[in-house]
């Protein structure tokens, strides 16, 4: 399943409008970086893999998130790079090999129409996106004005790495007051596990039941956020995501941090989940490390000095970091190449 | 270890208004543990006051029975700020007692009921052991508070239901609640925006187009506003 998706819908929430968004944000931010776009563009997040685009005009595009192993015309296409796309060019996402989630990024942006103030999709009330629904085989998308003329392949360092075990920070509340002690000690102290009753609006999760205090759980019902940990009538928690409803009826035990709600994106039933308290003023610190490493680090040029001629052209050619990409870098544009044999040049 | 807020063992008493992290980029201001006028209208005086305050760093506010969510960008204010300001906001709002002289918007609803439009209306009166049209004067014959819109787009919580005609909900949900059908649910009294699955006693329907996303205020209903249902025997 592809969605049209963008930091989400804010703004609307009093009137029982939900956020929706990319829910592996920081993959979304990255690849609009990466194609020289604004945060607020549109890309495609795409459940699994499995699509195939077509592109009509020279495009520069990115491909982040989980690994779809992404071929050009036959020829494959790494992840977290700029590439180029010639008029024509087929694009292919394969099966996602870990996490759930890639993120097609394109110069300019998916430009359908905005409603109000965002372009994501939200199937459960049908809004946004297409229709408010799923891309569908044969949709035609215009991108909107691309900010940079050309980009050289660029990569930002330091990928987070998906794993089947996640550490993920939260902080206590806004009704932790709800749950006994020994509630608290269960949720920090136990190991969780991701359940296949697990979507866009959350993950299930299994594991040791949380004891309230008064043996309930219900509670008159108010807001929550993005990374909600709702505890229900079973004990077992439920993080809320992106398509969250605006309201909910269970205690909130915790809220997950801002920067680990991007790998929550990407875990995969069977993930396994253990929580750490970490205070909010952590929390924020670590969200403005977060903003800098996307938005502040220098990008990589991952294309070596071995120049050769091309029908007249100078050519540069090489292999990034990870010793799989093979990319030509012809008059400042990246493209993917296929090169039976490369031996570095002296 | 440090944490924002401790743990309580339940049985002591919570002293009003709360005001707790809800995560890194919201707070949550909790006025009160229960379902009360008089706690809802402090919620509406104070997301107005936190509204005139202007706050850079306010991204939207929820307001809901008891309490408001206040998001905010810890990139523009960070927690101890935010919490400051709504700390004297909250002061000055509590300290003024006199009510700001805010007068609820009336919205008025014009409803078909029973029939198609209301199948349910006979499980109601039958419940009430009272007729058909008992039910829909007592329905029709006092204003709505709207607590708090959720769970859908436009979707008002109510309060005020006569509780002679309070019902449980369906046994088994319907996969699809035609849009602008008005229901019972235990003392709760609704009205679905849109068409969705849903668990009410439909007791019957507006023509009126409650949420229009072309519009520059989508929801006709707006939260702390007042909703008053007016029988119409046919749609115009």
């Amino acid at each position: 399943m592809t969605l049209i998706q963008d930091e989400g819908r804010n703004g609307y929430q009093q009137l029982g409008v939900s956020v929706s968004g990319a829910v592996d944000i920081d993959s979304l931010a990255i690849g609009n970086r990466l194609v020289g776009n604004n945060k607020s563009s549109a890309g495609l997040e795409v459940l699994l893999g499995g699509l195939t685009l077509e592109f009509s005009s020279k495009t520069v595009f990115a491909i982040t998130g989980a690994d779809s192993s992404p071929h050009l015309d036959g020829v494959a296409v790494p992840m977290n790079v700029s590439c180029v796309a010639h008029p024509g060019a087929r694009l292919e996402l394969g099966m996602v090999s870990s996490g759930l989630r890639s993120y097609v990024a394109v110069a300019g942006g998916v430009a359908v129409a905005e409603l109000l103030g965002s372009r994501s999709t939200h199937i459960a009330s049908e809004l946004g996106g297409i229709d408010g629904r799923p891309v569908d085989e044969g949709d035609v998308f215009e991108l909107g004005t691309p900010n940079v003329e050309e980009l050289s392949g660029l990569i930002l360092e330091d990928q987070i790495v998906l794993s089947g075990e996640l550490t993920v920070r939260v902080i206590l509340g806004p009704q932790d007051n709800e749950f006994s002690v020994s509630g608290i000690d269960t949720l920090l102290g136990s190991s969780y596990v991701v359940t296949d009753q697990s979507n866009r609006q959350g993950l299930r999760l299994d594991g040791p039941e949380i004891e309230s205090a008064s043996g309930r759980y219900d509670i008159i019902s108010d807001a929550v956020v993005n990374g909600s940990i709702q505890i229900p009538g079973d004990g077992k928690p439920i993080i809320l995501l992106a398509d969250r409803q605006t309201t909910g009826g269970y205690a909130k035990i915790a809220t997950v941090a801002s920067v680990d709600l991007s790998i929550l994106g990407q875990a995969s039933p069977g993930t396994i989940i253990r929580f750490v308290g970490i205070s909010v003023e952590e929390a924020q610190s670590l969200l403005l490390s977060r903003e800098q490493r996307i938005y502040e680090t220098e990008l990589i040029d991952v294309v070596d000095s071995l120049t050769v001629q091309v029908d007249g052209l100078d050519v540069r050619a090489g292999v990034a970091e990870n010793g799989s990409v093979k990319l030509a870098n012809i008059e400042g544009s990246i493209y993917p190449i296929s090169v039976d044999e490369y031996s570095p040049a002296e | 270890m440090p944490v924002a807020s401790s743990a309580t063992t339940g049985d002591e008493i919570e002293v009003f208004p709360r005001i707790v992290p809800a995560g890194d980029s919201a707070i949550l201001v909790e006025l009160g543990s229960e379902i009360d006028p008089s706690i809802n209208d402090r919620v509406y005086e104070l997301a107005n006051s936190i509204e005139q305050a202007n706050i850079d760093a306010v991204i939207e506010l929820v307001p809901t029975y008891r309490s408001i969510l206040v998001s905010y960008d810890p990139l523009v204010a960070g927690y101890s700020e935010v919490f400051d300001l709504l700390g004297s906001l909250l002061d000055s709002s509590s300290a003024s007692e006199e009510k700001s002289g805010f007068e609820a918007k009336i919205i008025e609803l014009p409803v078909v009921y029973g029939g198609v439009d209301g199948p349910d209306i006979d499980n109601v009166a039958e419940a009430a052991g009272m007729s058909r049209q008992e039910v829909i004067d007592i329905h029709s014959g006092v204003d709505y508070r709207v607590y708090m819109i959720g769970f859908a787009p436009g979707f008002p919580y109510l309060g005020g239901l006569d509780e002679r005609i309070a019902t449980p909900r369906l046994k088994t949900p319907r996969v699809s609640v035609p849009a602008g059908s008005v229901g019972i649910a235990e003392s709760q009294t609704g009205v679905y925006p849109n068409a969705s699955p849903g668990g009410w006693q439909l007791i019957g329907r507006t023509a009126v187009k409650l949420f229009d996303v072309e519009k520059s205020s989508p929801s006709l209903i707006t939260p702390g506003s007042k909703v008053r249902f007016v029988p119409v025997q046919a749609h115009e």
